[in-house]
């Protein structure tokens, strides 16, 4: 039964894993960008979640009324104002930019906010659970997870049924031929970078929520979602929930055995699926 | 020539050090169908590119019912409706055929081009609709570049090397679906290999060579004799 | 009439002057602990150090196109050997630091296998991913001091020199050594039959394998080498240090940001860049060190004007003025009129 807790403890971690990481599939899907500051961004909205449910006492659920669309105004800025400068066929520019942009994010919040590790608090939402079946299961875990789901739904709606999606792929498949179409490949991007950075958002609020957080951890959370999309396969959304649940099992698995093994069993379990299936379990493009 | 739907002057066109058009002068007027002709690497489709805003043209090299379009961006171009059947098809992989045709609509003009009217041109594209574009035969998929085009309801179209790849019967096929295309007051500019082709459908003719015009004149006008040396530059 | 005739040479003027105020300057180098306090050869020592990785980054980074932002695996790898070679090993520390370099060459085997499966900006994740599997992996060694790690035993200081200012001066020498050692080696590599084939990998991948270019082959003993080489550097970092810890030891911040933000702002895919880079981050460091974080953001801020608007670095905007190159790796062409 532990065993079985563990692999289910997992699963939903994983929910939140594949939060991290659908921004950064979608990116990479529109416009073949990897964004090495991913994480600090994550962990940017965590902030401000923590700014927000700190001036107006909201809770930090109710506050992504208002993280949500500021992660996407920044984000339309961040492309439009910096990384559409980065695109071409060079892959130094936008990497290189990315990181150097991780760093400044970091230590903006180390100004702003001091290393001190910070939580959002959601009152009864963190201890609550239920059973199912035996086993005991945190409400906000299963939140989340149910979240990731919709969210996943949601951007896989966006991408295959609305015009929006309609231009993503167009873009994504042809900039030249999209912009025949009367499309402006930069706005696209900003579009495509603000729906990434809102998601993102979601997913900054409820690492918050689930553990205390400090500006130094961004790049183990672009580290997690990374793993989650190779693992998943490029290019596919459901694969992406897929490889997050994997490395959320992994890593509960791995602390049943010893706790201090967590996270390493989750990069052990990347690196074996890279080795024996180097283009994920369900992989759409080649990266 | 201030009635002129499109006119270029002085047009230049680069890529990085390598200069493809050298100081083009040409026009085209409303209803106008109108064939660009000459050999491999002579300029043509870098012409299409630079009137669609693929390459970027200096300010003042090209005009569209008068206003300047030289520097604006592609997108900003297909707005003012100039639409492109560009060489090779290219169609969007990921999007259906329906989804390819929508997609043409994107700029948002009105005219008499809808999904409907496509499908009455091309009804085998109403049977494939759902299908990924890159399942079709390559004369199917020309259909739905075409109709790509179209959907935009531009006042100028262009087809870059329409008959390139497909097989004889289907170009035949194609250029028998022209005039009904072209006869809605569209004008249009059609780049070829096929000389005979070209001339057949246009009234007038421009022949390209090394980047600059070696030739215009009517199409019925014109003689073989010198057609082919401007085509091959040969005296 | 005369024709002039044409020669292809390497050298050039500002080669020649180069090779001779370098001589000079290293001379003065070498002679530092007669004229230098020590605080100002701690910094040279640390200086030469980061002038070593930044320069091994740049052969992956700016010749090989392999973007790896997980170069922390290697320093905080050769730290370690250091450790536990002179610890339970009883390696005299220096044997243990070449030591060090032939251990991360062969961890770097499997390590290459594994990522070069990923491409492009997925490679340089996936080296991160492995920076953290080592550093999560020595955390849990607890004869090396587990996740608050150790120091280096006094014994094993003493053993590199019983004087201390002696001492000081061997660990400095190290470091302008492995410094040396590391420019000159990039600079006869590229020079060779592989490094042209490297060139040539970066300017297009399809024609140089159309070439008949083995570009897994090249790129893989480039990691190899690379790895050697950092793992050796990151053996000296911490000879200098004399304490270790996970954390310290495969910092990200300290072993790959700073690197790259040296090789970016000197100039990427240029021996000059990182030497310029690297004076640069010192001078701006040195001034700038009291603003604490806001160091680091005009850093990063800088590093990404750079390579938006120069990308070349400060040596691409130099040579673009002046046309000279220090360490000649192209050829030129040279006219002369017979007389």
């Amino acid at each position: 039964m532990d065993w079985l807790n563990a692999v289910v403890q997992g699963t939903l971690l994983g929910g939140l894993y594949a939060l991290f990481a659908a921004g950064l599939s979608l990116i990479f899907g529109v416009m073949r960008l990897v964004n090495i500051a991913h994480g600090d961004l994550i962990v940017l909205a965590a902030y401000l979640g923590l700014t927000v449910t700190t001036a107006t006492g909201m809770h930090p659920l109710l506050a992504l009324v208002l993280v949500v669309p500021v992660m996407a105004a920044i984000g339309y800025a961040l492309q439009r104002g910096l990384l559409n400068q980065t695109l071409g066929d060079d892959l130094l520019p936008p990497l290189l930019v990315t990181f150097g942009l991780s760093v400044i994010i970091q230590n903006a919040l180390l100004e702003g906010y001091t290393a001190d590790p910070q939580k959002l608090s959601a009152g009864a939402l963190e201890t609550a659970s239920f059973g199912l079946g035996g086993l005991t299961l945190g409400v906000l875990p299963a939140l989340t997870f149910a979240i990731a789901v919709v969210v996943i739904w949601g951007l896989q709606r966006v991408f295959y049924h609305t015009p929006l999606g309609r231009a993503f792929r167009a873009v994504s498949d042809n900039q030249d031929i999209a912009q025949l179409m009367g499309l402006n490949r930069r706005h696209i991007f900003g579009l495509a970078m603000a729906l990434a950075l809102a998601v993102t958002a979601v997913a900054g609020i409820l690492l918050g929520i689930r553990t205390s957080f400090d500006p130094s951890i961004g790049g183990g959370r672009l580290i997690f979602g990374f793993e989650a999309v190779i693992i998943g396969g490029l290019g596919n959304l459901w694969g992406t929930l897929a490889g997050g649940v994997i490395l959320g099992v992994a890593q509960t698995v791995g602390a049943k055995i010893d706790p201090g093994w967590q996270i390493l069993s989750g990069h052990i379990a990347f690196l074996i699926i890279l080795a024996v299936r180097p283009n994920g379990l369900f992989p759409r493009i080649s990266a | 020539m201030p009635d002129a739907l499109l006119n270029m002057t002085g047009l230049d066109a680069h890529y990085g050090d390598f200069q493809a058009l050298y100081g083009v002068d040409m026009h085209i007027d409303a209803g106008e169908v109108l064939a660009i002709i000459g050999a491999n690497g002579a300029g043509k489709t870098t012409l299409m590119r630079a009137i669609t805003g693929l390459l970027k043209s200096g300010p003042g090299q090209i005009s569209h019912s008068g206003v300047d379009i030289g520097g604006l961006r592609a997108d900003e171009i297909a707005m003012r409706g100039i639409a492109m059947v560009p060489e090779g098809r290219q169609l969007f992989p990921s999007l259906s055929v329906k989804e390819n045709l929508m997609i043409g609509a994107q700029v948002g003009r009105n005219g008499p081009w809808s999904l409907d009217a496509v499908y009455d041109l091309f009804p085998i594209l109403e049977e494939r609709r759902d299908q990924q574009s890159t399942s079709l035969s390559g004369g199917q998929q020309q259909m739905v570049a075409i109709g790509r085009a179209l959907m935009a309801n531009p006042d100028l179209i262009l087809f870059d090397e329409i008959s390139l790849g497909l097989a004889p019967v289907i170009i035949k096929d194609i250029y028998k679906a022209l005039p009904g295309i072209i006869g809605q007051g569209m004008s249009a500019i059609i780049v070829e290999q096929d000389i005979t082709k070209a001339l057949s459908v246009s009234s007038r003719v421009y022949c390209l060579q090394e980047g600059r015009v070696s030739l215009e004149g009517g199409s019925d006008t014109v003689s073989r004799e010198d057609i082919s040396r401007a085509y091959f530059g040969i005296e | 009439m005369t024709t002039p005739t044409y020669s292809v040479t390497r050298s050039s003027q500002a080669a020649r002057v180069g090779a001779a105020l370098g001589g000079l300057v290293l001379i003065l180098l070498i002679a530092a602990p007669w004229w230098a306090g020590r605080a100002d050869m701690r910094l040279m020592g640390e200086l030469f150090l980061y002038l070593a990785l930044a320069s091994l980054w740049n052969l992956m980074a700016g010749y090989a196109g392999l973007v790896s932002v997980g170069q922390q695996a290697y320093v905080g790898f050769g730290g370690y050997m250091l450790f536990a070679l002179t610890m339970f090993g009883g390696l005299h520390p220096v044997a243990a630091i070449a030591l060090a370099g032939v251990l991360g060459a062969l961890i770097s085997i499997p390590v290459a296998v594994l990522i070069f499966r990923l491409r492009g900006a997925y490679f340089a994740i996936g080296t991160w991913v492995i920076a953290e599997v080592f550093r999560l992996g020595f955390a849990q060694i607890s004869t090396l001091g587990g996740g608050s790690g150790s120091s280096l035993p006094v014994a094993i200081v003493r053993s590199l020199a019983s004087k201390r200012a002696l001492r000081e001066s061997l660990s400095y020498w190290l470091a302008l050594g492995a410094a040396v050692l590391v420019i000159t080696a990039v600079y006869f590599f590229l020079r060779s039959r592989k490094g042209l084939a490297l060139t040539a990998i970066r300017d297009n991948e399809t024609a140089a394998s159309s070439l008949g270019i083995d570009i897994w082959r090249t790129k893989f003993i480039v990691y190899v080498v690379t790895s050697a080489f950092t793992a050796m550097i990151g053996a000296l970092i911490f000879l200098q240090k004399l304490r270790i810890s996970p954390d310290a030891a495969f910092s990200v911040n300290d072993w790959t940001a700073f690197v790259i933000f040296i090789v970016v702002i000197g100039g990427i895919g240029t021996i000059e860049g990182p030497i310029i880079g690297t004076l640069v981050f010192f001078l701006l460091r040195e001034t700038l060190a009291d603003l604490g974080t806001t160091y680091l953001i005009v850093l990063g801020v800088v590093a990404i004007v750079v390579m938006l608007k120069a990308p070349k670095g400060l040596w691409g905007l130099i040579r673009s003025r002046f046309d000279i190159q220090i360490f000649p790796l192209g050829y030129r062409v040279i006219k002369r009129n017979p007389s």
